[in-house]
């Protein structure tokens, strides 16, 4: 049975006499008329292209340190960053330190993004008992605040990248399962799943082709508005040493290693954080550009 | 009104649950023997395996749960393997002194969340409006564990007003109502309080805004009633929302002041935590992590109560 | 290739005689949950025990209050919503090993109320047409779709790729029969199909329906609260009240005759077109018992005017009417054993 590409157009007879406009070209329109959210994307995307080419970039080694530069002022020559408390270019870490903070940071969410929407449209959708021990599972996360929760899964399996990227989906796969949950019940109940059901297809065909189109917006938004929270919880969980382990650059790493020097150069030590702020800010702004542009509401 | 609360207290109990069996597969998702932390080196086998029946770990997991949690119901959480003090005893100490720097966040963070959300709410689309939202973003968005680090470059380092570390003179264990324990607090209790006001002053906002558009609100501007008494009017009817968000503040607030311990030394229930992490001592992390837990747990009961006994629209059977 | 050629039903395999849909002692009850732990405190009695036949190419229209069931058993009919209990046979076919859900549904299709919830909004008018087709693996179902759209009296060019939400309610609700039809069925449940549309819209679609039903040789059942529409398109009637059948009959029989009590005030709260024609009935007053409660006896004997003891004690059975077995009615006031005072006088004036 030919299943695939339901949602694909035939080849058009004659010219649509009025254009029509899908959804995704509607909310494309409206991002870009949006200078905030552009601006965001655009900090972000710099961030990421730098982070993946750091390597290409020219800068100086992130790891090479020097006893004799240790803790430079911005400024100096050929360190226009300065230098950490161990003498290693600052710029180069703080460029280098976004590919392990922005993946650490990212990845979770998307990662619990795929596992709790499968989760929550399943719940939502079949129902009955289903429902009950996948909501009622997560209902017992919830007991945990996401910072607790992150940190006492970290805790327990240790520091190292891999840890630190399994807490921290743990910590998000609940929230999006009980948004994805609530939407797909609301979608549920419309009467075009019941005619789709009436076709004789099957859960699963009903699902991918009427339930996951109308309930993935809504469930994207809100994984978008997590991604903040998760760059500053995993950038915490390795200031807290329980995340990257040195000598690797990371931001929340850095600025844990840069605390011994606040009396030296308090302003140097602040400047990993500055990183972790920025990018958590432009995350927020650009979740709730997309949240209007879709018009998802709260 | 007594059914709900009942039914609600028995809604509790299977989440209470799932949170023990999450705190005790902590320790067992813990990599390496929980033994090698307790025994010495070069401990022989028989050694070990008479310590690994002492310990009850020579049993199968759920029999080890039942034995834990019969335990953890008279009040013995087991014993620090770092200290050999009660976990229970460690915890509470620790715990005291996070729920003061909750408490004083939130004394901090409600009013003035609170007001601003109104203030932008009230003023909707003007430039008050959209300072106190562009404020708010920034709040939910700054990692206040950084703000701290800064808080102290400028307060401590810098102008040397305010101490950076402890919370107390020459690294005092014990509260006091004084003024030298409480400049330790000033620091710690803002940066903590940063967050909590960003969220309050979003939804004080979205609530504010939203009634005040509403049908009943413009009867009343209708009837002749004055500004301020339909200002009440929504006051009382934004209070149960803000209420329960301002709850599980306090909830987050104590759950999530590890980062803000770590970076003032503030000897609460985080430092505890990232101690018991460090020198591995899990009996302890499983005792500090349950005890916060079940205090969100019951946080959450609270506001629902609450809300339901002030929002007579929520079904109280 | 036209629609018709395009319309490939299954097989009639029970001849004319057999009736297409032969419904018996359908039952479904809600659960509602509530109380302490949960458990289930009370159940709506949603459809109860209801049977009744339609022949082939035959319309049967199904009237009744809002709440008195006619939609949950629409969604009985075709497995929307899981029955209780009770016997669905068609074309002579139980329901059940021999005639699986997803077989039932080939030959049974469902039209929705018009509402923004009806058509997926994501999915253009041709791939939601198509859906069914697809599913059910038929050839082309693109091209299928397109001549469908065309029969409806949508065309397929300037219709194919558009939206949900750029089309008026009529043109929808084209798209909704047309969507049924491509999946060939020989049954088709109507529910409230036209009760959202403007008046004028709603006569051109009745139209529609009328010719389909004789190009394709379709049978239909008309839920509707609107009389005048069910007199329109029915051949025969069958009134409900709180999930229960109160009268079954021709559309002339129950013009001439409301012979239930119910059915009476029903007709009689109908606005009519002819002033010498005005009833002096008087209108139903309250509303409708509680169906999870339902009351004992006869269902209607709480608003009824001429309820006796037997009423609230025994509840009556459908039956025949004497001199005409075909218009059947639930009422002891028709049965002259039933111990009812006026028992057999028919209904009081």
């Amino acid at each position: 049975m030919a299943q695939t590409d339901f949602a694909a157009d035939a080849p058009a007879g004659r010219a649509p006499v009025a254009k029509p406009q899908g959804y995704w070209a509607g909310v494309g329109a409206r991002l870009v008329r949006d200078p905030i959210t552009m601006l965001c994307a655009a900090v972000l995307l710099m961030l990421i292209l730098a982070a993946i080419f750091a390597p290409f970039l020219g800068l100086a080694d992130p790891y090479k340190g020097s006893m004799i530069a240790r803790l430079k002022p911005l400024g100096t020559e050929g360190h226009i960053l300065g230098t950490d408390e161990q003498g290693r270019d600052m710029l180069a870490r703080l460029v280098h330190g976004g590919r392990l903070t922005l993946f650490i940071g990212l990845m979770p969410v998307v990662l619990a993004f795929f596992i709790g929407s499968a989760l929550g449209i399943v719940a939502g959708y079949v129902g009955g008992l289903t429902n009950t021990i996948i909501m009622r599972t997560v209902d017992v996360f919830f007991a945990f605040p996401s910072v607790l929760l992150a940190i006492a899964i970290s805790g327990a399996l240790g520091a190292g990248i891999v840890n630190s990227l399994v807490s921290l989906t743990i910590v998000f796969i609940p929230p999006i399962t009980r948004v994805a949950e609530a939407v797909t019940s609301g979608v549920r109940a419309l009467d075009y799943i019941d005619a789709a059901r009436a076709t004789g297809a099957s859960a699963w065909t009903v699902i991918r082709v009427h339930v996951i189109g109308n309930v993935l917006s809504p469930i994207f938004v809100y994984a978008t508005s997590l991604t903040s929270v998760c760059m500053i919880l995993a950038a915490g969980l390795s200031f807290l040493g329980i995340g990257v382990r040195p000598p690797e650059p990371e931001w929340g790493l850095m600025l844990n290693t840069l605390r011994s020097a606040i009396y030296v150069d308090p302003w140097l030590s602040a400047l990993p954080g500055v990183m972790i702020f920025v990018t958590s800010l432009c995350l927020n702004l650009l979740s709730d550009g997309l949240r209007s542009a879709m018009n998802v509401r709260d | 009104m007594l059914t709900y609360l009942v039914r609600r207290l028995i809604l509790v109990l299977p989440v209470a649950f799932g949170v023990s069996v999450i705190c005790f597969l902590l320790v067992q998702i813990a990599p390496g023997d929980p033994l090698t932390a307790i025994m010495p080196v070069d401990a022989t086998a028989e050694e070990q395996a008479v310590m690994r029946a002492a310990y009850g770990l020579d049993k199968p997991l759920p029999v080890q749960y039942a034995i834990w949690i019969g335990n953890l119901l008279q009040g013995d959480m087991g014993k620090s393997i770092a200290t050999g003090r009660p976990v229970a005893s460690e915890v509470f100490g620790a715990v005291q002194n996070s729920l003061l720097l909750a408490v004083s966040a939130a004394i901090i963070a409600f009013p003035i969340g609170t007001a601003l959300g109104f203030l932008a709410g009230y003023f909707r689309d003007t430039w008050a409006d959209r300072a106190v939202t562009a404020l708010s973003i920034t709040g939910v968005s700054v990692p206040n564990y950084w703000l701290g680090i800064v808080l102290v470059i400028i307060f401590s380092v810098n102008l040397g007003w305010l101490p950076s570390m402890g919370a107390g003179p020459g690294g005092s264990q014990s509260w006091a109502w004084d003024w030298a324990h409480m400049r330790h607090l000033i620091l710690p209790a803002v940066t903590l309080a940063v967050v909590p006001i960003g969220i309050v002053a979003h939804t004080v906002r979205a609530l504010a805004g939203d009634i005040l558009t509403m049908d009943f609100v413009q009867a009343l501007y209708a009837k002749g009633m004055s500004r301020f008494d339909v200002l009440r009017h929504v006051a009382r009817n934004a209070a149960a929302t803000a209420l329960s968000v301002m709850g599980l503040q306090l909830g987050y607030l104590l759950g999530g002041s590890i980062l803000i311990e770590a970076v003032f030394n503030w000897p609460g229930s985080g430092f505890l935590l990232s101690n018991a992490i460090f020198q591995r001592d899990l009996p302890l992390l499983q005792g500090t992590i349950l005890v916060l837990a079940l205090f969100f747990v019951t946080m959450n009961l609270i506001v629902d109560v609450a809300q339901a006994a002030i929002d007579p629209r929520i079904q109280r059977t | 290739m036209s629609a018709t050629d395009a319309y490939i039903p299954q097989p009639d395999t029970g001849g004319p005689a057999q009736p297409l849909l032969i419904v018996r002692a359908l039952q479904k009850h809600f659960p509602v949950r509530g109380g302490l732990l949960g458990r289930t405190q009370a159940r709506v009695q949603a459809v109860d025990g209801v049977s009744f036949e339609v022949r082939k190419g035959e319309t049967l229209g199904i009237v009744g209050e809002s709440g008195c069931g006619k939609s949950t058993t629409a969604k009985l009919l075709i497995g929307l919503t899981p029955k209780d209990r009770g016997e669905i046979i068609f074309d002579g076919v139980p329901l059940g090993p021999d005639l699986p859900l997803k077989d039932l549904r080939k030959g049974v299709q469902m039209v929705f109320q018009d509402s923004y919830a009806t058509l997926n909004p994501r999915l253009t008018i041709l791939a939601s047409v198509a859906f069914g087709a697809r599913v059910q693996g038929l050839p082309d179902p693109d091209g299928l779709a397109r001549k469908m759209m065309d029969r409806v009296g949508l065309d397929p060019d300037r219709f194919a790729h558009r939206y949900p939400h750029e089309l008026s309610g009529g043109q929808r609700q084209r798209v909704n029969i047309a969507r049924a039809l491509a999946m060939s069925p020989r049954l088709v449940v109507l529910d409230e199909a036209v009760s959202a549309l403007d008046k004028s819209v709603e006569a051109q679609v009745l139209n529609l329906l009328s010719d389909l039903r004789a190009e394709f040789g379709l049978t239909y059942i008309f839920i509707s609260h609107d009389l005048n529409v069910v007199r329109y398109i029915s051949d025969r009637i069958l009134v409900m009240y709180l999930g229960e059948v109160v009268e079954v009959a021709p559309v002339d029989s129950i013009w001439a005759e409301q012979a239930h009590p119910y059915t009476r005030s029903l007709f009689s709260a109908m606005p009519s077109m002819d002033p010498d024609n005005r009833t002096s009935e008087p209108p139903l007053s309250g509303d409708p018992p509680n169906p999870i409660n339902p009351p004992p006896g006869c269902r209607f004997h709480t608003r009824c005017r001429f309820a006796a003891e037997i009423c609230k004690a025994k509840a009556p059975t459908l039956a025949g009417l004497p001199g005409n077995a075909a218009h059947m009615v639930a009422c002891h006031l028709h049965d002259p054993a039933s111990g009812h005072p006026k028992a057999g006088q028919g209904v009081p004036e």
